[in-house]
């Protein structure tokens, strides 16, 4: 490689996405702990400690980390609300739960030597798929076969229809591949360009530039973390909206 | 965003590189045997979330903000009543200051006229007093004139007696009377 032959700098930027057992082996069960298994705990841990911890005083007046929680699910209440309608409000639990796992698990991936699940595709594709899945059945069933009228484009002249069909249908099908690479890709890339940066700073006349490099980065990374969960959560909610009501 | 992307595919590719060398599958994301150990780990993390959610954190969290809105809402109604309290309130004292100062207008009219009754009155008691005690005086006094009068008379009817007496002639009692009378008059 030639980054190894300019003197010691060895870049594994990729490293850092390796599922690893927690407690040593090398065989990776369905049900092995790993470093996955720890940080998606953490966000569990980070989503009680939040939520409920945070909101135990139950005050009028709230305390920081109440406000926090409050705020968080102000957020996505209003947005699950003015997004989805209010038939949508049923929903806000899952829409929750997505947004808080995606939210915690980003920002504790910002964590130095942590680990990101919503790195993997495997975990956004599953994420993507169960939004996609979900949306579809309740499509079908709120709406039966009027479900369909969602690629029949009514403004549309009558001949265009058609194709129309065909891409809005391919579009729907698009769907969760862009759902869940759009995540995954912003963070799996944030992640590695901070890795291959921190690489260069061994050599010490580029350090300094890769230091304030690292830093900029990592603060358009926190920014990002959010931006994500809140892209993903609302294209949940735009596809939650077309399945309640299909009519354009 | 988009130099990120090359740069992160370029590490990417440098990655590949270097695990290709080292025999172990590129991007870690693409290593298919991980994927059921992520998916079921993944399945249990977003239950435990949402059992947290809808168990726990969401109900509290949406009394809490309902609690509060109704709080603000009934403060803010017991503030609108309070207000209208304080309004009856200054109008009532408003009320009785008036009537205070009319109930005192009132009784200084009265006390005045009753003053001014007792004052005439007493006036014009005095007045008659007065009146009588200067009759009185008048009458007195002409009383003392008119005995003066015939003092004067008798001093002038004797004084002119004597006088005629040492001129050696008899006064006439008569005549004299008239002389003096004649001057008296004059």
């Amino acid at each position: 490689m030639a980054t190894e032959a300019e003197g010691g700098i060895s870049i594994h930027p990729m490293d850092q996405f390796i599922i690893k057992p927690l407690f040593g082996g090398e065989h990776i069960a369905f049900y092995t702990p790993t470093n996955a298994t720890l940080w998606m705990a953490l966000a569990v841990l980070a989503t009680i400690g939040l939520l409920v911890v945070g909101t135990r005083g139950r005050a009028i007046v709230p305390s920081r980390m109440q406000s926090v929680a409050e705020l968080a699910y102000g957020f996505v209440y209003k947005m699950v609300e003015d997004v989805a309608g209010k038939d949508g409000l049923k929903f806000f639990p899952y829409i929750m739960t997505l947004f808080m796992f995606i939210v915690l698990a980003n920002f504790l991936g910002l964590i130095p030597m942590s680990f990101t699940p919503t790195s993997h595709i495997a975990v956004t594709a599953v994420l993507a798929g169960l939004v996609f899945v979900t949306v579809t059945v309740l499509g079908f069933v709120k709406n039966g076969a009027h479900f369909l009228e969602l690629f029949w484009v009514k403004s549309a002249p009558l001949p265009l229809r058609p194709i129309l069909a065909v891409i809005e249908l391919i579009s729907y099908f698009v769907r969760p591949v862009s759902h869940s690479i759009r995540l995954a890709g912003n963070i799996m890339a944030g992640h590695a360009v901070l890795k291959v940066f921190a690489g260069f700073a061994a050599v010490a006349w580029i350090a300094p530039a890769s230091i304030l490099a690292i830093t900029a980065i990592y603060a358009l990374e926190v920014l990002v973390a959010f931006i994500q969960a809140y892209v993903f959560t609302i294209l949940t909610c735009v596809y939650l909206k077309d399945a309640l009501h299909p009519h354009h | 965003m988009a130099t990120e992307s090359t740069e992160a595919a370029h590490g990417a590719a440098e990655a590949a590189g270097h695990a290709a060398a080292a025999g172990a599958p590129g991007m870690p994301q693409l290593d298919f045997s991980t994927f059921p150990n992520q998916i079921f780990w993944l399945a249990l993390t977003l239950i435990a979330i949402y059992l947290v959610l809808s168990r726990v954190a969401l109900p509290r969290i949406g009394a809490v903000l309902a609690e509060r809105k109704g709080t603000i809402t009934n403060d803010l109604a017991a503030a609108e009543e309070l207000k209208l309290k304080a309004e009856e309130a200054e109008q009532a004292y408003q009320k009785a200051l008036s009537d205070a100062r009319a109930e005192a207008q009132r009784i200084v009219a009265e006390t005045r006229a009753g003053i001014q009754k007792e004052l005439d009155a007493a006036t014009a008691k005095a007045n008659a007093e007065i009146a009588a005690r200067a009759a009185e005086s008048e009458k007195r006094i002409a009383e003392i004139r008119a005995s003066a009068m015939e003092s004067v008379a008798a001093v002038a009817r004797d004084t002119a007696g004597a006088i005629v007496g040492a001129l050696g002639a008899q006064a006439d009692a008569s005549a004299i009377e008239a002389a003096v009378a004649a001057r008296l008059k004059g």
